[in-house]
């Protein structure tokens, strides 16, 4: 990487128009090029949530002009059990298959770390159903769900089990939704795999020379040197799982008895369901606490356990 | 741990040993591999199958996975079921306007950041990065309220226009990788008095061709696949795209039909994993570009 210090060249060479420095006039061109996103930023996102946060407090049903009513919204939503029930499932489902997404990738980047011939087609393979997230896999997946002539039953059959009615039985829905979850890892196990591959050779064969063995020189290592990707993948991982919608919209609806009732069904049903656009703003606004809450942890933890090379070194 | 094995043993024993381990090594590698693989794949043959087994005997059981006829009817019967056209129209239509408002935007902010110096750049950028951890949700009803306020639902509007005021994710992608390009370039082009949008427009932009077809091809599988904007926007069947069009298919009477459900899905899949085995390359550019530098 090359430092480059942009002296202004060009100053000399070029008639300054309109009186301008050619710093002011650098701004005012960036302004142009940013303005895209100024507008979205202000039209789309900070207004909106603004906006959000003032419908939490209303009662508003679209029809008639929103009725300030203060805390009720979130009065109700303390004593709403679908409130809590929707919390509980997206929490459950984020702390399995989060981690355990995390753990499969990093075993199977592992391997196919290890490997020359064919890793490009096992690549490939892997990240093919991510290319296809959405309506498909959840068609695809009530089927192969499916108690009586779903394909995952079939095969768990051939080696004894009996397989469950996964998407009919309040105990096993939501483990479907995270076994589905896991075919889609491809995306995680591409990150991890660069990862490992930028980890200098020079430090296991020091390591190797020092006599660490294979278990020690992963957790010695590999982990604390992947470790900014695990983070990105942790925080994207858990922000991704939060907004879990369009699979349990159509393979559950959120049944069966809510097992699968995820936040953001219970509060897009809120919204264009009920109409009740002034609990779903509410609804929203928490949602947005717990996830920036959570983000932040993760980040204020990161300091202990990921590892961050010293500025002075250069990487490339 | 440290200390250094006292016997030696004779070194053709030792690499007999090390020969049958790597041995066992590579079949444990390789098995897992191919295993997991299998796995991956397993949805994929099955719906290619049973979208072309006959029309009743979708369901069989245990399942076949070489139908013993093949039945191209049931793609016909899809087409014929629900206006498939129409809806490929409009996925086309939505797809399209979005893919050319994110990459023209992106591109802009992100030559600003990557290019451009003026007050408060780390700023506002690390406001871009944060803005890529706000959920959604957060603005659905607000957003849904200004755009019925606007008298944009039920058209395409809400779900083009939105895209024309750069998505932070891109604009990310988009920065890393003209922060590559060499500054010399530029310079050069400005003493010959260019201006900052032709550099941009004429340096820039041609030489990130390998970014932007990151960017499109993400683009391209955001808004093919999208479900819930359209699902919140769109009420009008005539309007409907792809994504709400298969899934409209699956409720209707006579759809609950496996083969026919299989079918439709295989046709609206097809456009992403085309792209995926042409453009292999430059998704997982992109994908390593998040998730390593991010």
């Amino acid at each position: 990487m090359t430092t480059v210090s942009r002296t202004p060249v060009a100053d000399t060479a070029t008639q300054p128009r309109f009186h301008l420095t050619r710093r002011r006039r650098e701004s005012l061109a960036a302004l142009f090029f940013l303005s895209p996103w100024l507008i979205g930023f202000v039209v789309l996102l900070a207004g909106p949530m603004i906006a959000s946060l003032f419908l939490s407090f209303t009662k508003y049903k679209i029809v008639q002009p929103p009725v300030w009513i203060g805390l009720d919204n979130y009065i109700r939503m303390a004593g709403d059990d679908l409130f809590y029930k929707s919390l509980r499932v997206t929490v459950t489902y984020t702390a399995m298959s989060v981690p355990l997404g995390i753990v499969a990738a990093l075993g199977i980047a592992v391997l196919l770390n290890q490997t020359t011939f064919m890793s490009g087609i096992f690549r490939t393979v892997y990240y093919l159903p991510s290319v296809i997230s959405g309506v498909a896999v959840a068609i695809v997946f009530a089927w192969i769900f499916n108690h009586r002539f779903g394909i995952l039953n079939y095969f768990l059959g051939l080696i004894g089990i009996e397989g469950p009615p996964w998407l009919s039985h309040p105990r096993y829905a939501l483990w479907a939704f995270v076994l589905m979850s896991l075919w889609g890892i491809g995306a995680t196990v591409i990150i991890f795999l660069a990862a490992l591959q930028g980890v200098p050779a020079s430090l296991y064969e020091a390591a190797e020379i020092d006599g660490a063995a294979t278990t020690r020189r992963f957790f010695s290592i590999t982990l604390p040197m992947i470790s900014p990707s695990i983070l990105f993948v942790l925080i994207m991982g858990i922000i991704g799982t939060f907004q879990t919608f369009t699979q349990a919209y159509i393979m559950t609806g959120g049944g069966p008895a809510n097992a699968t009732l995820f936040y953001i069904l219970y509060l897009y049903k809120n919204a264009f369901n009920w109409f009740e656009m002034g609990y779903a703003s509410a609804l929203a606004w928490v949602l947005f606490v717990i996830v920036l809450l959570l983000t932040l942890i993760m980040l204020r933890s990161s300091s202990r356990w990921v590892y961050y090379e010293s500025p002075g070194e250069e990487r490339n | 741990m440290t200390s250094i094995p006292a016997a030696t043993p004779p070194k053709y024993h030792k690499s007999f040993q090390r020969t049958l381990l790597d041995a066992l090594r590579w079949l444990f590698i390789y098995g897992t591999l191919i295993l997991v693989g299998i796995i991956i794949l397993m949805p994929f043959i099955w719906t290619l199958s049973s979208s072309l087994k006959p029309y009743g005997a979708g369901i069989t059981f245990p399942p076949e996975f070489i139908p013993r006829q093949f039945e191209w009817q049931n793609y016909v019967r899809v087409v014929q079921t629900i206006p498939f056209f129409t809806y490929l129209k409009n996925s086309v239509t939505v797809t399209g306007f979005a893919m050319f408002g994110e990459i023209l935007s992106a591109s802009m902010v992100a030559y600003a950041f990557a290019r451009l110096r003026f007050p408060g750049r780390n700023i506002l950028f690390m406001i871009v990065l944060a803005t890529m951890m706000i959920p959604y949700p957060v603005t659905l009803v607000p957003t849904f309220i200004l755009f019925n306020k606007l008298g944009w639902v039920n058209s395409f509007l809400p779900l083009i226009v939105p895209p024309y005021f750069a998505p932070a994710y891109t604009i990310f992608l988009l920065r890393q990788f003209f922060m590559t390009i060499n500054h010399e370039l530029d310079e050069a082009a400005e003493v010959d008095g260019a201006g900052w949008f032709r550099v941009y427009w004429q340096i820039i932009l041609p030489l990130s061709k390998p970014a932007l077809a990151t960017v499109a091809i993400f683009a391209f599988m955001a808004y093919w696949n999208d479900f819930m904007g359209p699902l919140i926007y769109l009420s009008d069947n005539a309007k409907f795209t792809l994504a709400l069009g298969i899934n409209y298919l699956r409720n209707m009477r006579g759809g609950g039909n496996l083969s026919m459900q299989m079918a439709a899905s295989v046709m609206f899949v097809a456009p992403c994993i085309l792209l995926f085995f042409i453009a292999q390359r430059y998704i997982v550019q992109g994908i390593v570009t998040t998730g390593i530098k991010g």
